[in-house]
């Protein structure tokens, strides 16, 4: 009996919540805010609140309605709050995603509805190929991408061999592919690792201590990160090897590095199409806001989430609000007319980011704050390998 | 995309097999730590407690936080002992007390609703996104163990710890009376329980000592790995492998099978692609040995309970 | 039974309640509810089949998710080769053909892994089910051509004559049927000569073995059963989802599964699918009705959840099921 009253008061809230007020323009944002990766939904949480809130709550005259949604880090959970936005709430827009899992899962069910599906970070390679669709939009880059920049700059640098270490998961097979394709050097070995449970490397850096490559090339995002700096730290490798990363060292990070004393960060390079320093209008008043309202530096996740927010706007305006001319505001986004944190940029047929990628590397600002700067400009306008597969 | 060079001398590298050697020690002493306590619990109160990680987990967090808050890493540990303690008897006297009487199944309920508790715990008081815990200058650097083999000096602490510990367990199961009540109750309990020992003291003894030895575990662990949400639920699946494959309740049969699993573990990570390449194409190998390399563990406890269903060394009378 | 008992009004209820509400909300314009519905069912479908190990074979199995991802990628792969081509064997959308793949390779799984781990007992046999799970698990993440980790888009749903999977109404009415004969199944074993011995031996194994029976086989006939069984719930749940991945096997889901059944009472009939609605509703309502308690506060919801299975258990022997028909018919 109680089950089915339950189910009955379910019905009615759905009813309750499920209504859509005229007037506003509904946005669903799936990140992870629970597991010790929901850290970095939490930073970019607060970038697409910051948005909003500097948007005055409006799109276009309409009222902006956020409806964040956590995904546990599990694709199938992912995809059942995609399925709740699109279903459910009917939103217009569905943003987000850090994992490339996720967003594999979840493409289908806001693609088929006809609805626009906005990456705020995963970046997996079929989605930029063969899985093109008019209605997506990245606000971040392809995973390629920049480990791909980051293959041009140990050329650069005339790294003869490298050791690569990176998880076993689709995003750490794109990274590893990318580097791969750029870098000339050799490449005396590679461990791919258990993910996300293994966090103790010390037999992969006992190899690569050992395979006597001049360098060491990682991609950890999250809590992993962390762990193979303090590892490689206390194998003592600083200044043997020199170790090189993406998407590894971010603002997160480096607050918990900088608690820890964990000095051997700094100075530590990669690569990335943005810094918090980048000279741009729109980063400006991204930065400086975003630390005077929470007290920290931005990760780039948050950057990404901030510009997937004003990609939006860009949208909603372009129609005036009238959220049924679909290919208006299509064409508005494909302009990537918004003002970026990046600066100017435009889009590919696959709507990945045409974009500048840079060198940065781990300092300390004027307040003794760790945070990363940039050190050179990498690539000019740099389109994402897949793009020839995307037959829209 | 540059040709992949395989450098020929690693599989006959004895310096890079020693570390090696050394580094699966070190994951072995630590999974006997969570092992000893979660094959005690098994075997004297035959509880199959789910919730043993979390108190890997308390412990990493509350030893950060006095850590911090001390600046002193020492301090953190030591004081974090107790405090481990105390959380583990209040756990035992609201919880667990109430389900020796009950069936396996009850227990996996329940212990894993403890698991859903402490991480939302942890997730209110300390946040997501974990903590990175410093260690001092003295255990922060290597030594050269002979020449030309360099070794983090941290890393050796927890293995000397880890090894001491063992040593301390088997006096204290061995040479103790609370010892010859354990291996009593192993065997036997009806038995202790007619010898009119206060079965409920004992029994919060056993676990309150689980739980610290996995809380120090989990203390140790942190420097490296850092203390994070979720970190016991990764590790338990392990430390459970390592009590089956040695058999439920013996000691002898956890830090066997915790060193087992530890080198099989680690040697795996090293040398599988190794070994695969020399009998099928780089690629394949490639791909093939992280895989096989993350069943391993599970591999070898099916065939070892396929020969022997008890493990390797059950206790006597059972 | 002239008389019907407590345990059957509750079954009675439930089933009606699944068949009505859900409908209703689709009809209704409610899809999501549909949804919420059609993932219930599927996993009420594979709660049900644990139950007959677990509840009435006294066989805790820790990897009974491991079917519901052979069930799911065997549509998943079937589907992948029709659509991409090669591995001729088993490219087709046939739903028929689809679906008995992945009973096949269930049972066949399941015999195979069920004649190495009914040789342990007790919590011997939770770990070891458990390594075969996870076993599986680092396999399938390890299939790179079926998207490792990443997991596989199913972009064609199974095909039958008459009736179609890609109308979400007449997919949860064939996952509700396939749930009416899975209950009905482990009601007939229960009570036949087979149940009878799996409960003997459940009780005492060294008197049915006395007796002359079997017991090893018994328990592996109806471990293989249970395996199918729990495959087809995964066929039905990859054709609900349209997508599979490792994820969906890792020892946590074959958790969730136990919790079902011992929450709704192992070894009643419906306790199974109690529990499997008490887990979707309160996965889906709980941060819900917390957030509007507090705004934010759902994100905890794992700590009230934690507490309740906790209380459940202490204080409600026997799961809801027993709770709730204290005095009636069952077990």
């Amino acid at each position: 009996m109680m089950i089915k009253k339950l189910l009955a008061a379910g019905i009615g809230l759905a009813m309750m919540t499920g209504t859509a007020l005229a007037g506003e323009v509904k946005i669903g944002f799936i990140t992870t805010l629970t597991t010790p990766a929901g850290i970095i939904g939490k930073d970019m949480k607060k970038a697409i609140e910051l948005a909003v809130e500097q948007m005055g709550g409006k799109m276009g005259g309409l009222d902006v309605n956020l409806i964040i949604e956590d995904d546990g880090f599990k694709p199938d959970i992912g995809k059942q709050k995609t399925d709740k936005l699109v279903k459910q709430d009917n939103v217009d827009f569905v943003a987000g995603y850090i994992w490339s899992h996720v967003l594999l899962a979840s493409r289908k069910s806001v693609l088929d509805a006809g609805k626009f599906l906005i990456s705020s970070n995963a970046g997996p390679s079929p989605i930029a190929g063969k899985l093109c669709n008019k209605n997506f939009f990245s606000t971040s880059w392809q995973n390629d991408q920049t480990p791909m920049a980051m293959g041009e700059v140990l050329n650069q640098k005339k790294v003869k061999s490298i050791y690569i270490i990176a998880p076993n998961y689709a995003a750490g097979k794109n990274i590893v592919a990318g580097v791969e394709r750029t870098y000339k050097g050799k490449i005396v070995g590679r461990d791919m690792t258990r993910w996300p449970q293994q966090l103790d490397f010390s037999a992969e850096l006992a190899k690569a201590s050992a395979s006597g490559a001049e360098a060491i090339f990682i991609f950890y995002p999250g809590k992993a990160g962390g762990a193979f700096f303090k590892q490689y730290e206390q194998a003592g490798l600083r200044g043997k090897i020199p170790l090189y990363s993406v998407f590894t060292v971010d603002s997160i990070a480096l607050g918990k590095f900088q608690k820890a004393n964990m000095q051997g960060v700094l100075g530590s390079q990669m690569t990335n199409f943005w810094a918090p320093d980048l000279d741009t209008p729109q980063n400006k008043k991204f930065v400086s806001a975003f630390k005077k309202k929470y007290g920290t530096y931005p990760s780039f996740y948050a950057a990404q989430s901030y510009d997937s927010m004003f990609l939006i706007k860009s949208a909603v305006d372009a129609v005036n609000g009238d959220l049924s001319k679909k290919d208006e505001m299509r064409a508005a986004m494909r302009s990537a007319s918004f003002p970026s944190v990046r600066g100017k940029f435009t889009y590919g047929k696959n709507g990945m980011p045409i974009q500048n990628f840079y060198l940065r590397e781990v300092t300390k600002d004027a307040d003794g704050v760790w945070t990363t700067r940039i050190v050179s400009k990498v690539y000019e306008n740099h389109q994402d390998p897949y793009v020839g597969e995307c037959k829209p | 995309m540059p040709p992949f060079i395989q450098t020929a001398k690693i599989p006959m590298d004895l310096t890079l097999l020693t570390i090696q050697f050394m580094n699966g020690l070190q994951l072995g002493v630590l999974l006997f730590m969570l092992a000893a306590g979660l094959s005690l619990t098994f075997g004297i109160m035959d509880l199959v407690n789910l919730a043993h990680g979390s108190f890997y987990m308390a412990g990493a967090f509350i030893s950060a936080s006095i850590i911090f808050w001390t600046g002193s890493f020492v301090w953190g540990v030591l004081l974090a002992i107790p405090l481990v303690g105390l959380l583990g008897l209040v756990t035992e006297f609201l919880v667990i007390r109430h389900l020796y009487s009950r069936s396996h199944l009850d227990h996996v309920l329940a212990t894993f609703g403890i698991i859903l508790v402490f991480d939302s715990l942890v997730h209110i008081f300390w946040g997501s996104n974990g903590i990175s815990v410093p260690l001092p200058v003295w255990l922060d650097g290597q030594v050269e163990i002979f020449t030309g083999m360099v070794f983090p000096t941290f890393r050796l602490v927890i293995i000397i710890t880890g090894l001491l510990m063992a040593v301390g367990l088997y006096i204290l199961v061995n040479h103790t009376r609370l010892g010859m009540l354990i291996r009593a109750g192993a065997s036997d309990r009806t038995m202790v329980s007619a010898l009119g020992i206060n079965i409920q003291l004992l029994f919060a003894m056993v676990f309150t000592l689980g739980a610290v030895l996995a809380a120090i575990a989990g203390m140790l662990i942190a420097p490296i790995t850092e203390a994070s949400i979720g970190m016991g639920g990764q590790i338990i699946i392990t430390a459970f492998v390592v009590v089956v494959i040695g058999g439920v309740g013996s000691m002898k049969g956890a830090f066997v099978a915790a060193m087992l699993v530890g080198l099989i573990d680690t040697l795996g990570r090293s040398y599988l692609d190794d070994l695969f390449k020399l009998v099928m194409s780089p690629g394949a190998a490639e791909t093939a040995a992280p895989a096989i390399s993350a069943m391993a563990i599970y591999i070898l406890m099916a065939a070892i309970l396929a020969v022997r269903p008890q493990g390797l060394f059950p206790p006597k009378v059972r | 039974m002239s008389k019907p008992s407590s345990s059957a009004i509750i079954t009675a209820i439930i089933l009606l309640a699944l068949a009505i509400i859900p409908v209703t909300a689709s009809l209704t314009g409610q899809g999501f509810y549909l949804d919420l519905a059609t993932r219930l069912v599927c996993l009420a479908i594979a709660a049900v089949s644990l139950n007959l190990i677990l509840g009435i074979g006294g066989m805790a199995s820790f990897g009974h998710a491991v079917f519901i991802g052979i069930g799911a990628y065997a549509v998943g792969i079937a589907s992948y080769h029709a659509t991409y081509g090669d591995f001729d064997l088993v490219a087709t959308y046939s739903g028929l053909f689809q679906i008995t793949l992945a009973v096949v390779l269930s049972a066949l799984f399941a015999l195979i892994t069920g004649a190495i781990s009914l040789r342990t007992k007790g919590v011997h046999f939770i770990m070891i089910t458990m390594a075969f799970g996870q076993m599986m698990y680092y396999f399938f993440v390890s299939l790179d051509t079926y998207g490792g980790d990443d997991g596989l888009t199913i972009d064609v749903r199974s095909q039958f004559p008459l009736i179609s999977f890609d109308n979400p109404l007449q997919l949860y009415l064939v996952s509700y049927v396939v749930l009416l004969i899975s209950i009905f199944t482990v009601w007939k074993l229960a009570n036949s000569r087979f149940g009878m011995v799996l409960k003997g031996a459940k009780a005492n194994e060294d008197r049915m073995r006395a007796i002359g029976y079997n017991t090893y086989i018994y328990r592996l006939v109806a471990y293989v059963i249970a395996g199918a069984m729990c495959g087809l719930s995964g066929a039905l749940l990859g054709n609900f989802t349209t997508f599979i991945s490792p994820a969906m096997i890792d020892w946590t889901r074959s958790g969730e599964l136990m919790f079902m059944v011992i929450l709704g009472g192992a070894g009643t009939i419906i306790g199974p699918v109690i529990g499997a609605v008490i887990f979707v509703v309160v996965e889906h309502f709980l941060p819900i009705i917390m957030n509007l308690i507090k705004p934010g506060s759902g994100l905890y919801w794992h700590l009230p959840f934690g507490i309740i299975l906790i209380l459940a258990v202490l204080f409600a022997r026997g799961g809801l099921m027993g709770l709730m028909s204290r005095g009636g018919d069952d077990e």
